[in-house]
């Protein structure tokens, strides 16, 4: 099909006017570009390669979860409870292996809890109508608690160097350093980029995500999507599980206890709209990264942890406030022009 | 209240009034150079089509909006409002059409709210409260009960409330805007009484209706407006209500609805015994291609619930609908569209757009499954559809990626129309496709719904706007109540006989008396 020439208007660049603020999400990629150079110059050991391995799979379980919780975001939505369903992951690994089931059966059936987990999740989002925070904060207690009734307080810590060496950070792909759970991460990220950027059911979740009346009147199945959305979260939760269970060596209910603060931390900070309705998946990756990277550096200058932590947080205060200051300075800048 | 005589001819000095004040919201220009003037005792009329400048009036003597020129001024002072509660402490009081009452609170508590009389400590003093609700409603000779909480009150006891909260306030002005919309007749008639008694004591009205038989039952002088510009104030003493449509309109109304002869074909919607419980009850249509069906009646009859229900959006209890003979599966909104239903809702910044969302993204949101392959979108794909129809419908637009809340109520209910056109629809359900746009592109909307219907697509349109209902369909469908009350040939449709079936009344004549 010709695009027709558009009589009557300005033709259509597709380009963003002058004037317009930097976009966060590139800003964010900046930063770390920024963050990673000054690491290789100011700190000894940060590049190398065994170093950044380490690095990036630390951050594995986070970038994992994330890729689903941007998606769920986009359209609207959260769900606080994929640390839960990490940690109930890890305990049925532990109780199963245990209880001398094969890892290549149990990994099935721990995938298969996650699911309907965040099926779960999204039943009571869409057919009672509660809203995504309340019923995600209440299976985060009902996942953790069903954890420890799985595993009490024990811990499963003799899992085979033949299963968790897939999981460690010396165990790479082949001619390169990136490690197993990263290079799927890879994988996943860019499947995940091509479904919110290039596809209808992405085009509908950012509708969602904005409006949701009008989403519905326009014939796209909002429940639906939503369901989708809270199970693919509740797989790959359940699936992070498995990974930190490997790379720890060790099944624990309260695995992975708060880390789902880390993840919505890190896709905020990558610029999606809490709000819903705006942000990429580009985005959110370099906000995981950028989180990464920061926690290793301050790790390898032998900064406390606390550190760290209000670090992180000063980040995501500042990634919240900037968008809306840069809305406040436009609306501001434009009414002085056009009074001028 | 001072009470002051009111000279009879209106050669008082007024109360509030209008100098030549122009309003513009970016490119429309609302109002142009408009003069008006209310006085103590006075009930003046405020006629002209939608669109005319009437609610950009309304909102500058509220407060609501300021002026870009011109003057305001009370008791011959100038004055500016910086805001409602300005205009309201000057004595200016508006009664909407829909009154927004606090739903969990009482009538007392409703009409106080925001400056309830204390007791030591900060308390509320309900006593203090709920008599003089009470007094309130005994100057205005209405039983309602203070302590009775608002929801459930019929829209005419709601607006009472809200008559009495400006009473409260002492207000000299009372305006009213299209208060009777949603009132039975005798409800209207206990209304006027009590705007007669307050006329009586010196208030000055500026009164809204569509209802010309009840501008000449309430009023004294009428102004009226078209296309922003004053055409006229003078005594309604003289005037017929042919005269006045005439100033509204300002030219035949077959030159302003471009209705084009149509040959009805095939039903292309049957609804059959469609019910939802406590919303419409038993109703039954056919919309046959090629013809435009009106559905007329009056806020809150359960029209738009219909045209909801035929399009999926909620799930009726009872009922069939067929689009082309083949029966629908109900609440679905994906299966209606698929099946050749399109429905260009009522509340199009809500329900009809993403506001935040670009001009392509929004026309594209309706074709995601057919805009590129194995559920691809192609970029180019995306962008051809948005311009080609822009380029047909002649929307107004800077850049395809620009969100569509930058653009004119006129522009977005184009690009709405679009989406849905894009479907290429069999059916076409328009609920108040022209409320809120500027006379210029309702004239295209008009003729695009004309063009269609002749082309084949049938055409199902929800309007309040009478003049609209009657210049555009084929037959004119009306609601009462939850109930279909009359099915009118085109031929045969006019004000009277329309209005008569949308409230319920047995059809008289000397309506207007």
């Amino acid at each position: 099909m010709n695009a027709p020439a558009t009589a009557g208007a300005r033709p259509d660049t597709g380009r963003p006017g002058p004037g317009r603020f930097l976009r966060w999400d590139t800003a964010v990629g900046a930063l770390l570009v920024a963050a990673f150079l000054v690491g290789t110059g100011t700190t000894d050991g940060f590049s190398d390669t065994a170093n950044l391995a380490a690095a990036l799979n630390d951050t594995a379980e986070v970038a994992l979860i994330a890729l689903p919780m941007t998606l769920l975001v986009v359209a609207g939505q959260v769900d606080l409870s994929v640390a839960s369903m990490l940690g109930l992951s890890s305990a049925l690994a532990g109780r199963l292996w245990d209880a001398g089931w094969t890892f290549e059966t149990l990994v099935p059936l721990c995938l298969l809890i996650g699911a309907l987990g965040g099926l779960l999740n999204g039943w009571l989002v869409t057919r009672v109508g509660l809203p995504s925070l309340a019923v995600t904060i209440g299976t985060l207690t009902l996942y953790r608690g069903l954890a420890s009734v799985v595993l009490g307080n024990k811990a499963v810590a003799d899992f085979p160097e033949s299963y968790a060496r897939w999981a460690s950070n010396t165990e790479t792909v082949p001619g390169t350093f990136v490690p197993w759970p990263i290079a799927l991460f890879c994988l996943l990220a860019v499947a995940a980029a091509i479904a919110l950027h290039c596809t209808g059911f992405g085009r509908a979740l950012f509708a969602v995500g904005a409006q949701e009346d009008a989403a519905r009147f326009a014939g796209i199945r909002v429940k639906r999507l939503k369901l989708v959305l809270f199970t693919l979260s509740g797989l790959v939760a359940s699936f992070a599980g498995i990974v930190y269970t490997l790379r720890y060596g060790s099944a624990r209910a309260d695995n992975g206890l708060g880390l789902e603060l880390a993840v919505v931390a890190a896709v905020l900070l990558g610029g999606v709209d809490f709000d819903g309705g705006k942000g990429t998946l580009g985005g959110a990756v370099a906000g995981v990264l950028l989180i990464g990277v920061l926690d290793n550096l301050l790790t390898l200058n032998d900064i406390s942890h606390e550190i760290q932590v209000i670090v992180t947080g000063v980040l995501l205060v500042v990634s919240v406030l900037t968008p809306r200051l840069a809305a406040v300075l436009t609306a501001r800048r434009r009414r002085r022009a056009a009074a001028g | 209240m001072s009470t002051t005589a009111p000279a009879a001819d209106g050669r008082a000095a007024p109360v509030l009034a209008l100098e030549g004040v122009s309003k513009s919201f970016g490119t429309v220009r609302a109002l142009r150079e408009v003069s008006l003037s209310l006085h103590a005792g006075q009930a003046h009329a405020l006629a002209g089509e939608n669109g005319a400048g009437k609610s950009t009036l309304i909102k500058i003597l509220a407060g609501v909006h300021a002026p870009d020129a011109g003057t305001l001024t009370l008791d011959g002072t100038p004055v500016t409002f910086s805001g409602p509660a300005d205009a309201r402490d000057a004595g200016i009081a508006v009664i909407y059409q829909e009154p927004t009452l606090f739903a969990d609170l009482s009538i007392a508590e409703n009409i106080f709210m925001g400056r309830q009389p204390r007791r030591s400590l900060g308390r509320i003093d309900h006593t203090a409260v709920r008599s003089a609700t009470a007094a309130l409603m005994e100057r205005l000779g209405v039983d309602l009960d203070p302590g009775r909480v608002a929801r459930g009150l019929s829209i005419a006891d709601q607006q009472l409330v809200e008559i009495a909260k400006a009473l409260s306030f002492d207000a000299r002005v009372l305006i009213m805007d299209e208060p009777t919309a949603a009132l039975t007749g005798s409800e209207t008639e206990r209304l006027f009484s009590v705007v007669d008694a307050l006329r009586a004591e010196g208030t000055a009205v500026l009164f809204i209706s569509h209802r010309l038989g009840e501008i000449f039952r309430l009023c004294g002088h009428v102004t009226t407006l078209r296309d922003g510009q004053l055409v006229a104030t003078e005594p309604l003493d003289g005037l017929t209500e042919d005269d006045l449509v005439r100033r509204m309109v300002g030219r035949d109304l077959d030159e302003l609805y471009p209705k084009q002869p149509t040959r009805p074909g095939e039903p292309a919607l049957t609804v059959r015994r469609l019910t939802r419980e406590g919303v419409f009850h038993d109703v039954s249509f056919e919309v046959r291609s090629g013809e435009i069906v009106a559905l007329a009646g009056l806020v809150g009859a359960g029209r738009s619930e219909v045209a909801q229900a035929v399009f999926g959006i909620d799930r009726p209890d009872a009922g069939e609908i067929r689009v082309g003979g083949a029966p629908l599966r109900p609440g679905s909104p994906t299966a209606a569209v698929r099946a050749g239903l399109a429905l260009v809702p009522e509340d199009r910044r809500q329900c009809g757009l993403v506001m935040a969302a670009s001009i392509e993204r929004n026309i594209g949101l309706t074709g995601l499954g057919k805009l590129g392959r194995a559920g691809l979108v192609r970029r180019a794909g995306e962008r051809a559809r948005a311009s080609d129809w822009a380029l047909k419908l002649r929307l107004k637009y800077d850049r395809l990626t620009d969100p569509v809340g930058l653009l004119s109520g006129g522009n977005q209910q184009k690009v709405v129309l679009a989406k849905w056109l894009a479907t290429e629809p069999t059916v076409l359900v328009v609920d108040e496709p022209t409320r809120g746009i500027d006379v210029g592109t309702k004239a295209e909307v008009h003729r695009l719904l004309s063009t269609l219907a002749a082309d084949g697509l049938a055409v199902l349109m929800i309007s309040s706007d009478l003049p609209e209902v009657l210049g555009m369909a084929d037959r004119v469908l009306v609601m009462h109540e939850g109930r279909l009350t009359a099915e009118i040939p085109r031929d045969e449709a006019d004000e009277e006989r329309v209005l008569a079936a949308a409230t319920g009344r047995p059809h008289t004549a000397g309506e207007a008396a």
